[in-house]
């Protein structure tokens, strides 16, 4: 694997057909690669989740990230976005997992894919993550400190996001939980429910919860940042990935 | 912690953004990750026009303690008001 990778924004077709604008980043080395969809966290589609897209690139995937606010702000600077999102109760589940399935389809589509594709979420996007390998056929998902898979929100939440903890049966592909154990969203007794949920459905599924560690963790330019949880995070996603997602 | 500590409200009254005045139709007010201020989590406000696009939008992060001072300062403002009229 060389070290060279080519990153741009594209666009791809949806949920309901709607064109929405993506970040791909993607390795110059020959033959046939997995592929990641990069689901951003709450505070939006910035330089961050950009910067871990190319990352994926790096360690020879094809990654792409969708802006899931491209209906609401397009154009508009991350944070402004996620704001008129927050307002208006954040993106609607049967939304995302049509944008995500939307990127497979693409991802898939590019010459260099091996078929295999995988999600991998932070913050919200975790959640999202849990709820695209539910209701798609994926090769495996990653769960980043996800709040709501279970659990419910604050009373007076504007955003609408209820717990899919009863879609466990339906998970289509290997699980790998990362999380924070002073983290409230999700709690370690919400991680603890999921994980049990897992075991009752037989499912594929790997955890790991960082002590010293609250959310976003993976967060480099945030004070959240945990660098040894990061470390051994990414290196426990290389080797799931290496696992689920080679030709 | 993402705390997920989120009100909304209708608001009446102007703002003025990166293109100038505009119209308030609501504001977001939470305890979460900012974006610029540096620390893991800030009271946040944000002062929008959801009709009229993201850039209609006039955003504060304070710290906690300047959040309550401020709140402060806003009450007291309108009770000396209100007693004078």
């Amino acid at each position: 694997m060389t070290d060279s990778l080519r990153a741009e924004t594209v666009r791809f077709t949806g949920h309901g057909g709607d064109e929405i604008e993506a970040y791909l980043a993607q390795p110059l080395d020959e033959g046939r690669l997995g592929s990641v969809v990069v689901i951003h966290h709450m505070p939006g589609y910035d330089e961050g989740m950009k910067e871990i897209t190319r990352k994926f690139a790096a360690h020879g995937y094809l990654a792409v990230c969708p802006n899931l606010y491209s209906r609401e702000a397009p154009g508009a600077s991350p944070d402004d976005a996620a704001a008129v999102v927050r307002a208006l109760g954040g993106v609607p589940d049967d939304r995302l997992v049509g944008d995500v399935q939307g990127a497979a389809r693409f991802l898939k589509s590019l010459g260099s894919s091996n078929g295999r594709v995988a999600t991998i979420g932070y913050c919200s996007g975790g959640r999202q993550s849990f709820l695209a390998a539910c209701s798609l056929p994926l090769d495996a998902a990653v769960d980043c400190y996800g709040a709501f898979v279970v659990g419910t929100p604050p009373e007076g939440m504007p955003l609408k996001v209820g717990p899919i903890v009863h879609m466990t049966e339906d998970l289509s592909c290997p699980l790998l939980g990362l999380f924070g154990a002073d983290d409230q969203y999700p709690s370690p007794q919400h991680v603890a429910e999921l994980e049990e949920a897992l075991k009752q459905a037989g499912k594929a599924y790997e955890f790991h919860s960082y002590e010293g560690a609250g959310h976003a963790f993976f967060s480099a330019d945030r004070p959240s940042y945990r660098p040894e949880a990061a470390k051994d995070g990414w290196q426990r996603i290389w080797e799931f990935f290496g696992r689920y997602l080679a030709s | 912690m993402c705390t997920y500590q989120t009100e909304k409200l209708a608001v009446s009254g102007s703002g003025k953004g990166p293109d100038g005045w505009f119209s308030l139709s609501s504001a977001t007010v939470y305890f979460d990750h900012p974006a610029h201020y540096p620390a893991e989590h800030s009271l946040n406000i944000d002062f929008l026009n959801l009709g009229d696009g993201a850039c209609s939008r006039v955003a504060v992060e304070l710290d906690p303690a300047s959040a309550r001072e401020l709140a402060r300062a806003i009450l007291e403002t309108l009770e000396v008001v209100a007693e004078k009229g």
